[in-house]
Parts: C-alpha cells; structure tokens; sequence
C-alpha cells in the first residue's frame, strides 16, 4: 500500500462551493464516535432503532443553512474514501464546518482506512463535502451489499 | 421473584458490577441501577434479533445463510481455518477471559493472526503504554482521591455513562466527601459535547492538534510558556495556561481519555506524550492516565493476550510463534493489503466498525462469525454460530477499564453453546482434521 501524507487540517470558513447543477457543497471535516442510542442498539444493527441511531449527519444551524437544507433532508457526504447518503440533523453546539456522523457502517463506509502504520484507522478528522440530495439512505443490508463484488 | 444483587454489567469498561436483575421463568423482567446500554444490552435479550439456528452459506456470498447443526458449522469453521494458508482471528472482546485463552490456542493451532477490537479502539493506547509507560490507579484509587478529572477526546456520557457517578467528577470519595464540589472537571474536545456541559472548563479545540496541545501543556508545566504563540490548537493561549494551573494546583489529577487521543492525527505519539506530561506534572504533583475502554472485556483481552503471548494484541502466529509489530499485523493492516485469506470473528462486529476498505476484502474471503446477534458482520459470514451471552447466560472473568479482573455472574439458563464451548469444539476439529492431514 502506498503511504499517503498526513491529513491536512484545515477550517474552512462557510467556503460555499457552487457545482454545475447548482447545489451548493460545503467543506467540513469528519468527526465519528460513539452516541448512546447507537451504543443502545449496538445488539439489535438489523432493527429500525439502529438505523435512527446510526445513520444521520450532525452539522451546526449555520452549516445546514448554508447548504439550503433543512433538518431531516438528505445530504451526501463525501470523502476521498467514499460517500454516503444520510438525513441531516442540527447539533447547535458543533463548531462550523465539522459533520458528526454516529460511528457504524454509515459512518465507515467514508472514513479514512489508512492507519499511518500503527494499526489505527483514520475515524476522525477526515476532510468530507457535504451537499444536498434527492439520493435515498442506504439500509443496513443495501449498504452491506454494496461491498460485494 | 428471585432478584439476583451485585450483577456485573457487561457492556463498557466501567463494569459497573452493582446491578440488580430480576428474573421470572428464565427470563430476565427488570434491570435496576444500569444506565441505558446496560438495560439495553441486558434487557434485550428477548428483543433483539437472536441467531437462533447455525447457518452456513453454501453458494457464495450472495446466497441464503442455511440452518444446519452445530456440528456441521463448527466442522465448515474448522475446514476453512484448516485449509487458509493466512487465516485471522479478531475481536473476542465482549467475552469472558476464558473464552479469549481458547481463542488464543485456536489462533496458535492455525497459525493465524490473531487480533482484538483494540485494532479501531486502544490500539494506539497499548503502543504509547510501551513507549513511555502510563502511571495509573485503581477506579477505586481514582474516586477517592482525585480532584481534578480531565475527560480527554471522550464523552462518558454517551460512552460510559455511570462513569461519573460511580467513579469520578460526581463520585464521593474518602478525600473529596463532598463529590463535585471537591473535584474539577475539565473537557478537552473538538465537540461542545453533553459531557462538557458539567466542565468547569472545556477546551475545544481544533480536530487532529491533541498532540500540539499536549506539547504545549508541557511546555508551561516545565516553565517554557514564553515560546508558545498566542493561539494553540486553535484556542488562545490563555485557556491553555488556565488548564496547565489548574494541573500544577490539583493534589491528585487523572486524564481519561478516549478515541479523541487514539483516532486522531497523533495516533499513538498523542498517548505517548499524555504519558510524557504526566511524568513532567508528577514531579511536583501526583497525576495518572487511563483509556475509557469499550468492550467491556477488551482490557482483558489485552491481559489474556500478554500472559499467554508476551503481545497485547496484533499477534501473528504463521512463524509458529508469536511476532506483534501492529502496523504490519493489525487487523485492519492485513485487510486492506489483501493478505488474509480466511477470517473468524467473535463478540465483536467488524462488519459495522471497520472501514470501507477492511470489509471490501472481508466480502472475498470466507468468513466464520460467533456471535449472538444478527449484525453487518452476518451479511458476509459463510459460516455463523450463535453464542450465548457472557455474563448473563454463562458466567465467567471479565477486567475493567482500570486492569481489576471481576467475575461476570449467569443469570438465567440458556441452549446455546457458550464462546468457549465452541471454540473448544472448532479446536478439537481443527487438531483432528490437522492429524488426518498429516497421517496422509
């Protein structure tokens, strides 16, 4: 496996992007970790709880906004690992620019694998876009399929 | 009603061993004094999706899992280790101790790898244990004489959430009578989390610059603040010098820390150099560390491990034996260079909490699962067998976050094989299978 650099850490202030279509895409980093309704349906990931524990987004009121999102809405969270598809959800107290996503397979499937050669993966602190969507979220098992080759 | 007192809560590192459960007809109806993933896991028992039957998947990884008998599963899971040329063994850490040195035997009788969730939790914990050392205490030790707790990268409210009460900021302790107000509390995290809402001081700071924090703490505590610039990871200098004070003037302060240390940029340097502040702050003052473990026996992982291998995890055994270097045999290592050819996981789910890369490959190999539950880790398992539930179906040893071993109680009876039955059971195959090879 190639070794890739550290991450670059970077803040970016309400750096509004503007695709081709329109939809505005904000830059964020990804922070990923345990949440108590997650943690309560760690036993039971194939029931509807987990999914509503487990797969969402958090970012601040400013964030949302400037997205052109509203709460519950779909927006697409990207790496360069991976993206996935979540409802957006308003942590007030987040600082701007970070998106919390619950760890568990929504979060994983856009983290970063590499673990800078000490055994640890990168969980957190991942640079992650986030635009609005019309996509669907993933089930537990859709999105499990997707590995499959 | 019977009600069974002092049962050990086996989710979290907290092991809070204080719950009271009360059980009617085998079956467990109240669960008093455990916080929410106590009750959760505990309660849930007869609501959750139970792996009823062992299933094998006879046509590849799209086909249907098929109910078969233990026998059959447990001879499929020995076939597949037997056959793997670079077979691994993961997780093994929401069990009892008993079932990981079975673990451990199967792991050296295959020549696997042999690795615990740690690989995505505490791994790094362990690496900076081993590069400076991290002074430490009992939970006991902690709540009786600590005065200032410092939350480091964790949030024991979601996490550990009894953490507080039964140990630390508002637990009452012979030195600090009067629980909180003898005792600050200080949180360090990227997040306004609901743990810092308590705090007297939260340092919010910049993702990823734990380690720069670190250092600059330091550099105050050794007498250095003039050399430090005016904002430190994203906070003025002056909420930096305020934690460094309330350091120098504690009589007892103990950083807990969590995934915002391990998962970060810093990696295992960020424990590293936790443990290197503590040796400055214990110059003068007494100061310990201890990582919020999750699974509730993943530190007894570590102990099994250590005494049964000299490593605490990441252990190779394909040279016959035991070689631990985790950059190159961690879990997630091995995964994502493609090299595991066969792979057995239990009491973890490495389908929901290793990344993309990691499960990409776990989907092209054949794969065992123990487990009680239904999860992600079942849509790519060949071979699954149900487990009963250590520390409520069978009883057993499990160590809390602070390295005190506590013995799990059974609360009700059960039909399903426990962790250590079936591994003793696949070890047994494996040996007989290994000996038919080898007479051949």
């Amino acid at each position: 496996m190639t070794h890739k650099p550290f991450i670059d850490i970077r803040i970016v202030t309400y750096n509004i992007k503007s695709t081709v279509k329109g939809v505005r895409m904000i830059e964020t980093i990804l922070i990923s970790a345990r949440t108590i309704d997650q943690g309560a349906t760690l036993e039971e990931k194939t029931s509807q709880a987990y999914f509503d524990a487990a797969a969402y987004c958090e970012l601040n009121e400013g964030n949302l906004e400037a997205l052109g999102v509203s709460v519950d809405q779909n927006v697409k969270v990207a790496t360069a690992h991976g993206m996935v598809v979540l409802p957006a959800k308003i942590d007030a107290r987040l600082p701007d620019d970070i998106v919390f996503i619950p760890m568990g397979p929504w979060a994983n499937a856009i983290v970063d694998p590499d673990t800078c050669g000490c055994g640890m993966p990168g969980f957190k602190g991942v640079p992650a876009t986030v635009e609005a969507t019309t996509d669907p979220v993933l089930s537990m098992k859709e999105l499990m399929a997707t590995y499959m080759e | 009603m019977p009600v069974i007192k002092d049962v050990v809560c086996t989710f979290c590192g907290c092991l809070c061993d204080d719950l009271e459960v009360n059980v009617e007809d085998n079956k467990i109806i109240k669960v008093g004094k455990a916080c929410k993933l106590g009750r959760a896991k505990t309660m849930g028992m007869f609501l959750h999706e139970r792996i009823e039957k062992p299933m094998i998947r006879k046509n590849g990884k799209d086909s249907e899992l098929e109910e078969c008998s233990y026998d059959e599963a447990i001879t499929k899971a020995a076939e597949i280790l037997v056959a793997a040329k670079r077979p691994m063994s993961y997780g093994w850490c929401s069990t009892s101790c008993e079932a990981i040195e079975k673990a451990v035997v199967l792991a050296e009788e295959t020549g696997s790898l042999f690795d615990s969730t740690a690989n995505v939790c505490h791994g790094p914990s362990a690496l900076a244990t081993q590069e400076k050392g991290a002074p430490s205490c009992s939970l006991g030790t902690a709540k009786n004489y600590a005065d200032l707790i410092i939350f480091w990268g964790c949030n024991p409210v979601h996490a550990h959430p009894r953490h507080q009460t039964r140990y630390s900021t508002m637990a009452k302790g012979a030195f600090t009578p009067n629980g909180k107000k003898d005792k600050k509390m200080v949180v360090v995290d990227p997040r306004n989390t609901d743990t810092a809402k308590k705090a007297d001081l939260l340092l919010q700071l910049t993702p990823g610059t734990d380690y720069v924090l670190i250092e600059a703490l330091r550099a105050i505590v050794n007498g250095h603040e003039d050399v430090l610039p005016d904002e430190i990871a994203g906070l003025p200098k002056a909420k930096v010098m305020e934690l460094a004070d309330m350091c120098k003037a504690s009589k007892f302060g103990i950083i807990y820390f969590g995934m915002g240390i391990t998962q970060t940029r810093g990696r295992y340097k960020s424990g590293d150099n936790v443990s290197s502040l503590l040796s400055d702050l214990n110059q003068t003052n007494k100061f310990v560390m201890i990582g919020m473990r999750g699974h509730y026996n993943v530190t007894g992982f570590g102990q099994v491990a250590a005494w049964e291998t000299g490593f605490p995890m990441a252990i190779d055994f394909s040279r016959g034996s035991a070689y631990y270097n985790p950059g190159e045999t961690g879990t997630n290592d091995v995964l994502m260079r493609k090299e595991v050819d066969a792979f057995i996981t239990g009491a973890a789910d490495p389908g929901a909490h290793f990344p993309q890369e990691s499960v990409k490959h776990l989907y092209t190999i054949p794969a065992i699962q123990v487990d009680g539950y239904a999860n992600p880790t079942t849509e790519f398992s060949d071979v699954v067998i149900p487990a009963a539930i250590a520390g409520v179906e069978c009883d057993g040893t499990a160590y809390r976050m602070d390295g005190q071993p506590i013995r799990m109680k059974k609360l009700i009876e059960t039909t399903f094989k426990t962790d250590e039955e079936i591994l003793t059971e696949i070890i047994a195959k494996v040996r007989e299978l290994k000996g038919a090879e080898g007479g051949a």
